[in-house]
């Protein structure tokens, strides 16, 4: 139906996820409204975000104008910790947090036997590079409380702890603002193993 | 357009939008069903933990007019726990629900299927038993109940019986074991011939009470190629993870 510009327009609108063809139409259409100086401004952020983000070369966060990234060429973080995480924005969410001053490792995905990803498919053999080099003391492992991530996290475990590591992982248990009566089995379980004395 | 209830084990999953899930279940009467799980990714969803794969689930389904059901309600029956924190046996678990996704039919319930694979979870749960074998055995037998199962008793080629001939190979594409004259596929020892014998006689649970008996690799190889030489595909959870 449409031709030329516009149509290559919906067509590459329409290759990013979670844009169908009616959504895809209506972005460019909407492109085709704003004025030309905001249009510009975004074919530039796509352009400059292509050139200037790499993965960092030590830990394979998004790395900015440079082969390490911020938290990695920052020395005010402690370089005895690493949070292992499966991808950069699972760093974002850590990091929200306030509470982990140390650096990061990103997996690039977790051990996913039914897809036929393993080990070799995941940035764990650079990980052991990160430990033989020394300065490692602890690890804590982020990866998603799902099967996959726990598989992943009994993985790392297994691997780090000869090594003299410290092998942590993030506490499981029930969500601030959630009701007990909802909670899962395997969540309840474990956030009964889990459980902390209260300090008064 | 109806609710149904029914009970299943949750084979896979794949993420879907923002905060949803397809999940694959392969339920007792309604064969595999494919549901979503509105918000199951957020981490106040009533759904939580409870369609995570390998969990044994009650569940509560919406079937409309798509082909995807809806999961209202679920209650967990079982969820494994000693198979998904053990590395050992998660994978062997993952292999039983890779084998079944893949002989299940969509809304056709196979209920021998079904009871067999939630047995074989169970078994796989015991934490006295050895993992080694439950996943062969579980290829073998399901073997059987496609119809395929193998000729262990006589030549597959030329039908003489064992101890006229000696059978020494084993083809699945010819039917099973072979003998010497019509051998093809891999080789087989007596031990390996035997094991698998003893799994499709009637004897499994002895097979796995003990140590792995003599032949258990090689019958371990030998069921999983069986397996993938049936389904024409290779089967993902064994071999991507075999250095584990």
């Amino acid at each position: 139906m449409y031709t030329g510009p516009l149509r290559a327009l919906i067509d590459e609108l329409g290759r990013l996820p979670g844009i169908g063809p009616k959504s895809a139409q209506r972005i460019a259409f909407h492109i085709l409204k704003v004025p030309t100086e905001d249009a510009h401004r975004l074919s530039d952020a796509i352009v400059v975000v292509k050139e200037r983000t790499t993965l960092c070369e030590q830990c394979f966060n998004v790395a900015e104008g440079g082969a390490w990234c911020a938290i990695c060429s920052d020395d005010q973080r402690d370089g005895e910790v690493i949070c292992v995480v499966e991808d950069p924005r699972d760093i974002v969410a850590v990091e929200r947090t306030n509470q982990f001053h140390g650096r990061y490792h990103v997996l690039g995905g977790a051990l996913n036997p039914l897809e036929g990803i393993g080990p070799d498919q995941l940035k764990v053999r650079e990980l052991l590079a990160r430990i033989d080099a020394g300065q490692i003391r602890e690890a804590i492992v982020c990866t998603n409380p799902n099967l996959e991530g726990e598989a992943t996290a009994m993985y790392v475990a297994r691997l780090l702890t000869p090594l003299g590591v410290i092998v942590s992982r993030l506490a499981s248990g029930l969500p601030v603002g959630g009701d007990l009566e909802y909670a899962d089995e395997l969540t309840l379980g474990r956030a009964l193993e889990g459980r902390r004395r209260i300090e008064v | 357009m109806s609710l149904f209830r029914d009970t299943g084990v949750v084979l896979r999953t794949y993420r879907l939008g923002e905060a949803d899930r397809i999940i694959v279940l392969l339920t007792e009467g309604h064969g595999k069903v494919r549901a979503v799980a509105k918000g199951v990714r957020r981490t106040l969803s009533k759904f939580g933990a409870r369609l995570e794969p390998l969990t044994h689930v009650d569940v509560l389904l919406w079937q409309g007019r798509s082909d995807l059901d809806i999961v209202n309600q679920v209650e967990v029956l079982d969820t494994f726990r000693a198979v998904r924190e053990d590395l050992a046996r998660l994978p062997k678990g993952l292999a039983l629900l890779e084998v079944s996704d893949q002989m299940a039919q969509e809304r056709h319930p196979d209920h021998r299927l079904y009871a067999m694979l939630v047995g074989a979870l169970r078994a796989l749960s015991d934490p006295g038993s050895d993992p080694m074998l439950l996943a062969p055995a579980f290829f073998l037998k399901a073997l059987v109940l496609e119809g395929a199962a193998p000729v262990l008793d006589a030549c597959a080629a030329c039908g003489e019986p064992d101890g006229v001939v000696d059978l020494v190979a084993f083809d699945l594409v010819v039917g099973g074991a072979l003998c010497r004259a019509h051998r093809s596929g891999r080789p087989m020892s007596p031990a390996a011939l035997e094991l698998s014998r003893r799994i499709l006689g009637g004897d499994l649970a002895a097979v796995l009470a003990g140590p792995p008996p003599p032949g258990a690799d090689e019958v371990a190889e030998l069921a999983t190629e069986a397996m993938e030489v049936h389904l024409d595909r290779r089967i993902r959870s064994v071999r991507s993870v075999a250095g584990l």
